[in-house]
Formats: structure tokens, sequence, C-alpha cells
């Protein structure tokens, strides 16, 4: 596949955050942007990054394999996730994830057989709160069990697109992929999508409800304290 | 410890401090205008009137530490910058949260970015940054795309771009997005990842402070550490102060995670103890006895019941032989295994392990495979020390931080639970791990 004017565009774009003479820094955003257009790192995919930044191939690769979200094989539009670190592990996301693979008769980075769903297991999502967690195209799913996690992979199957726990309404690995690369998210009410779970609001709500307040905040003390307290 | 408790006592709910957590509940807080009458951008107005050297003198007096696990002074950071060098400076903010147990930075980006944001203008302007990085964590797509949003709130705002609210300071700020990759937490492997390389550390001494991104003097702060500066310079370094302990100054997000009947976010002073934020957290699930915890995060040597009464500073948590890192709690009960968590940990930093330097990159896949075997009732007695002698080979001697945190669950899960490790290796205790599992390990 060829990239076309508008990848150029959109390259240049990611360049431009960087000072003069730094455009390397653009490399892992320009990954993300192949990887929006072929569903992972193609060997096309690498020699455009390595020609639009004049970079080697062999230097662009070094890079793309380093990191796990860049995908070395067509990939389906919906990447399954299930944290398998500590926590979620001991909580029931180890089973899930056997289950997934057992169901989906793919193993942990491998994709279907009608190349719809790629799964995988991943480290500590920075959601242990809300563990078991799994992730499509990274929108959370919190507190699956073998049920609810089964309910989404097989909505997902049927052309249904479920509604993550908590963030926005899915959009495609691609799609994703290219918000990766820095670009907004221009689905209409997207940023809006998505509440705040309870775990993120306990410390709070308890403060709340029983009144405590903190120690008495006066917002106009000046910066520079008077010279004999400092 | 055990069971559901009676409602927190009036004493323990007063530790409570809801600072960088108190617009979470406001479900509009992440757009500017609805930030903005919550107090937002008032901290920036008041900042850029004042010298920057008094900017950081003001995080001096306040006593912040990092937030991002070494607790490093953040005043005496940002005053190492040098002045006057003729090179451009760099913000970096470290948005790479992915220390297992670890979920405080996610939440503040995606229910209140502005406040990132405004703490990255203020910190910039003290360091005289003209350019700011956030370095978001790939997988947090939905905390990146409120952080973007409200970074072209701002710009809209005047508050990014040339001439900040006609203050003749311009600064531009950048989301980027990583790849995957938990090294890149490191200062010096995210500043490698972010000049387009493979996030590996960097040899230090030169420190960021004068060799930084681009070879140029950078601070690298975590999101919590940049959040705090609005309410520093609003509040003042004195009321700052009066959370926290001494040394150990503020309020700190506490995570619990695990076997609590309400796991989730608890802003309280610092110095609280585990005992009190169970007693937050509704107590330990019913049928559950606390049996081991991480203080802040899967780096940080694991304690048990009986250390449920030290105080969650950053000092009192070394002398008790840990570390408070960052402050994530995962609690776990009797009916959890020290060796099994021990080993899903190993696994994570064998897998992490960026591979530079041998005593991490052998060490840690030595360390999974003996695992394997003494979880599938394979093991031997000799094991446990081979895992102690690796744990001696890397500890100190690897190049990065990484191989250290990779040694902390191994060598405290020995210290404490020394008897579940014999009770698979003498099988009085069904394997953990089938054979199938045990491909390769041996
Ligand atoms: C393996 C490893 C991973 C780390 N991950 C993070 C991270 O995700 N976020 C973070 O702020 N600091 C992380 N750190 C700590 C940083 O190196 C650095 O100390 C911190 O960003 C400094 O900011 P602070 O002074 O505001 O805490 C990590 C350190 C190591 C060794
Ligand atoms: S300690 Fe591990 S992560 Fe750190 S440089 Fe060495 S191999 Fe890489
Ligand atoms: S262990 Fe699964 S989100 Fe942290």
């Amino acid at each position: 596949m060829g990239f076309g004017e508008e990848t150029l565009v959109r390259a240049k774009e990611i360049i431009a955050r960087f000072p003069d003479g730094k455009s390397r820094s653009a490399l892992l955003p320009m990954l993300h942007l192949v990887q929006s257009e072929e569903g992972y790192v193609s060997p096309d995919g690498i020699g455009f990054c390595a020609e639009t930044l004049g970079l080697t191939r062999a230097e662009v690769g070094a890079v793309a394999t380093f990191y796990t979200m860049y995908k070395r094989r067509p990939t389906g539009d919906w990447l399954v996730s299930v944290c398998t670190n500590t926590m979620c592990d001991v909580l029931g996301g180890g089973r899930v994830f056997e289950m997934l693979s057992e169901y989906l008769d793919a193993g942990h980075d491998e994709t279907t057989a009608d190349g719809k769903i790629t799964l995988e297991h991943a480290e500590c999502l920075a959601a242990c709160d809300y563990g078991p967690v799994m992730t499509v195209n990274y929108e959370f799913f919190d507190k699956v069990d073998v049920e609810t996690s089964l309910g989404v992979v097989t909505q997902l199957q049927e052309g249904i697109r479920p509604a993550p726990t908590r963030g926005a309404r899915l959009c495609t690995l691609k799609e994703m992929s290219l918000q990766l690369a820095g670009f907004p998210d221009d689905r209409e009410g997207a940023i809006a999508d998505g509440v705040a779970g309870d775990p993120t609001l306990r410390g709070n709500r308890l403060a709340e409800e029983h009144g405590v307040t903190l120690p008495d905040f006066d917002p106009d003390p000046p910066i520079v304290k008077p010279k004999e307290t400092r | 410890m055990s069971g559901p408790v009676a409602p927190p006592s009036k004493a323990v709910l007063a530790k409570l401090t809801p600072v960088l957590t108190k617009r979470w509940p406001s479900p509009d807080a992440w757009r500017r205008r609805a930030y903005e009458q919550l107090d937002g951008y008032r901290a920036l107005r008041k900042a850029i009137t004042a010298h920057p050297d008094d900017l950081i003198q003001l995080i001096k007096d306040s006593g912040l530490r990092g937030r991002g696990g070494a607790g490093f002074p953040t005043g005496m950071k940002w005053g190492f910058i040098p002045q006057n060098d003729g090179k451009p400076h760099y913000l970096v903010v470290n948005a790479d949260e992915g220390e297992p147990g670890t979920c405080k930075d996610l939440p503040l980006m995606t229910h209140d970015p502005h406040s990132l944001v405004e703490g990255a203008i203020i910190a910039s302007y003290a360091i005289r940054a003209h350019r700011a990085y956030i370095y978001v964590r790939g997988e947090a797509v939905n905390a990146a795309r409120r952080l973007r949003n409200a970074v072209s709130e701002a710009y809209e705002a005047g508050y990014l771009g040339k001439n900040i609210l006609d203050s003749g300071f311009d600064l531009d700020l950048v989301v980027h997005s990583g790849s995957g990759a938990y090294i890149c937490g490191e200062e010096t492997a995210l500043l490698d990842s972010l000049e387009g390389f493979r996030g590996q550390p960097r040899l230090r001494p030169p420190f960021p402070a004068t060799h930084g991104l681009y070879a140029c003097p950078t601070v690298v702060n975590n999101v919590g550490t940049i959040a705090s500066v609005p309410y520093i310079v609003l509040g003042g370094a004195d009321w700052w102060r009066k959370m926290g302990t001494e040394k150990s100054s503020g309020p700190m997000i506490y995570s619990l995670s695990g076997r609590v009947v309400n796991p989730g976010q608890y802003e309280c002073s610092m110095g609280i103890t585990l005992r009190e934020l169970i007693e937050l957290a509704g107590g330990m699930l019913p049928g559950h006895q606390l049996r081991f915890w991480t203080p802040g995060g899967s780096s940080t040597p694991l304690l048990t019941a009986d250390h449920t009464d030290v105080p969650l500073d950053f000092e009192s948590v070394a002398a008790a032989g840990s570390m408070l890192g960052t402050t994530a709690t995962q609690i776990f009960s009797d009916q959890d295994c020290p060796v099994y968590a021990t080993y899903r940990w190993l696994d994570f930093y064998h897998h992490e392990s960026c591979g530079k330097c041998t005593p991490c990159r052998e060490g840690s896949y030595w360390m999974v495979k003996t695992f394997r075997r003494i979880l599938s009732g394979h093991g031997t007695h000799e094991d446990l020390d081979t895992l102690l002698d690796t744990c001696d080979n890397i500890l100190g001697r690897s190049f990065c931080a990484l191989g250290d945190g990779a040694t902390s669950p191994v060598t405290s899960s020995l210290a404490y639970f020394k008897q579940d490790y014999l009770d698979y290796i003498e099988g009085r205790v069904a394997p953990k791990l089938s054979g199938k599992q045990l491909v390769g390990a041996h």
C-alpha cells in the first residue's frame, strides 16, 4: 500500500511538534500513523517513516520492534487486551484470558481466523482499583469476569460495539491509532463520553458525606514571603 | 485485620484531604469553562506576575516531593536548571503510569486535565522553558483524549502559545503518546523514547537537569507533582505544609486495590497508615484476612499484617524496610499466595526488562524459570539460595532501578513468607502451575 498525500501532510504536522532539526522525535507518533492506515506496521510503513525522517529502515525497525503497541502482523479491528498482572490475575483476570483464548482459538498476540479480533494479555493497565480489567482498543471494561468478558467479545463478533464501562464509545484500532499519533478525536461528543467510576471518587465522596474540609484555604497569600519569616 | 468494619471514625475521616482530587466528581471539570469556575487558571494568573525564582523558592518552601516514586524534592530539582546558559530548557511531564498497582495519574488526567496543563505552564515559566511535553502512556487513550482537548482549549484561551496572558512568556505544550513499554517511565529512557529511540535508560551523570531532552536542561516530573503546583501557588507553602508530615508534606493520593470492600482513590494527609486506609475503604472483604501488601507499587518490598501502623510517608516506610513509591497499596489476603504473586510480578519485570544490562536481563529470566519450577512442584531448597544470589547480583548492579525493583518482591516475600515457598518445595500444597506452563522452565 502506498501512503498518500494526506499521510504526508499528517507526518509534517507531527514533525512540527518538535524543534527544528529534531524530527526524529516524530518517529513514535509516525509509527502510530502508519499503523492507522494498515492496522499494523508493515514493511511499507517502515519505509515511509524512514524516508520521511531521513533514517535507515533498520533504525526504524529497531524502534518499532521495541514497543508492544506496534503490531508486526495484520491485526483485527478489535484488539482485546486482558490485564494479567498480579492484582487482576489474582482477582480473576487470568481465568478470563484463558477462557477467551480458548473461545476465540487465539493465543497471546494472535488474531481470530476471521481476522476480526486480536487477543493479547496486558501488563498492569493502571486501573487496579477496577480489577480485573480488560480493554477493547484500549477502552476499559471494568470488573470483568468470564461471563461479562465473553459478552463483550460475542457482541464484537456480531458487529455490535459494546459500550465501555468508562471512556469513549469504541472506534476501530486503525481509528484509535490516529488518535495515538496525536490527532484529536473528532467524533461528535466522544470526548464527553464516560463518567468517573465509583472507585475513582470514593475518597471524595467519603469526605463530602462526612463534611470533611481542608485546613483553612486562602487563595491569596503572596508568593514571596516577607523576609523575616523565610 | 478482617471483615467489614464500622463506618470510619471521625479521627480517620479527618485525614482525608481532597486537594488534587477535588474536581473529579464534577462531570464537566475537564472543560475549560467548568474548570475556570472551579478556581481554574487562577494560580496561573497569580504565578505569571511573580519572578520565576520566587516560584522556585515557593515550591522549595512547600517541601513538595516528587510523586513519581522516588520522592525527590521538586523545588531543588527545578533549582538545578542552569540559568542564562543560552540553551533551550524543557519540561517533560512523566505520564507513563505503569508501575503495577499505580492508578492515580490516569484519573487525574481524565477528570481534571486542565489542572495538569495549568501546573505545566507554571512550572515551565519557573524553569524558563518554552516547550513542554506530556509523555502519556500509550494505552491511556481516554486520558490522552481529554488532555489533548484541554491543551487545545488552553491555546484558544491564551493560556498557551505566544505572550501568555500578556506576560511576554511563550510556551508550546505537546501531548505525546507512548507505545507500550514500562521502562519508558524511567526518566532517561523516557527522554530517549521522546527523541524517537528505543526507550533505554541513559548513563548518569550527566543528569537531565543539565543534559536532558536534546542534551538541554530538562525537568522531568510526575503528573501528580506538576498538578500539585497550582494549589501551592494559590494556597501558599504554609498551607501545603499543614497536611502531611514535616519531611513528607502535603496530601497524597493513595490508591487501594485488592481485597478491600471499596477499592479506589483516597487522597489523604501524608502519613496515614494502612490500617486507617482500610478503615476508609470499608474494611477487608468478608472472609479475607490481610496477609501482604505493597506500600507503593510492585517495586516496593512487600509488607505484612504486622506493618499496618507504619505511617505511609517517605521516611517511615523506608524505616520499615520498604519504600513509599507511588502510594499504590495493593492489598492481598490469606486467600492469596505470596509466591504466586511474586512470580507474576517477576514475569512482568522480565517482560519489561529493556535488555541493556546483563544482571537484569539474565537475572529476571532465570528467576522466572525458578519460580515456575517451584510453583509446579519441582522446586528444590537450592532454588531459594539461587534466588537470593540472583537478587544480590541484580540489586545495585543493574543499570537502572527496574532491575532493583524486580528484586523487591522476591527478597521481601522470601523474608516474610519462606514457609510458603517450602510448602511448594516439600509438597505440602498442590502445585499452582501445570506442566503445560512449565515448558521451557528447565
Ligand atoms: C522502571 C521505572 C519506571 C518508572 N515509571 C514511572 C512512571 O510511570 N511515572 C513516573 O512519574 N515516574 C516513573 N519512574 C520514576 C522516574 O524515573 C522519575 O523519578 C520521576 O518521573 C521523577 O518525577 P518526580 O520527581 O516528580 O517524582 C519510573 C522509574 C523506573 C526506574
Ligand atoms: S536494569 Fe533492566 S531495564 Fe534497566 S537498563 Fe538494565 S536491562 Fe534495562
Ligand atoms: S493489575 Fe490489572 S490494572 Fe493493575
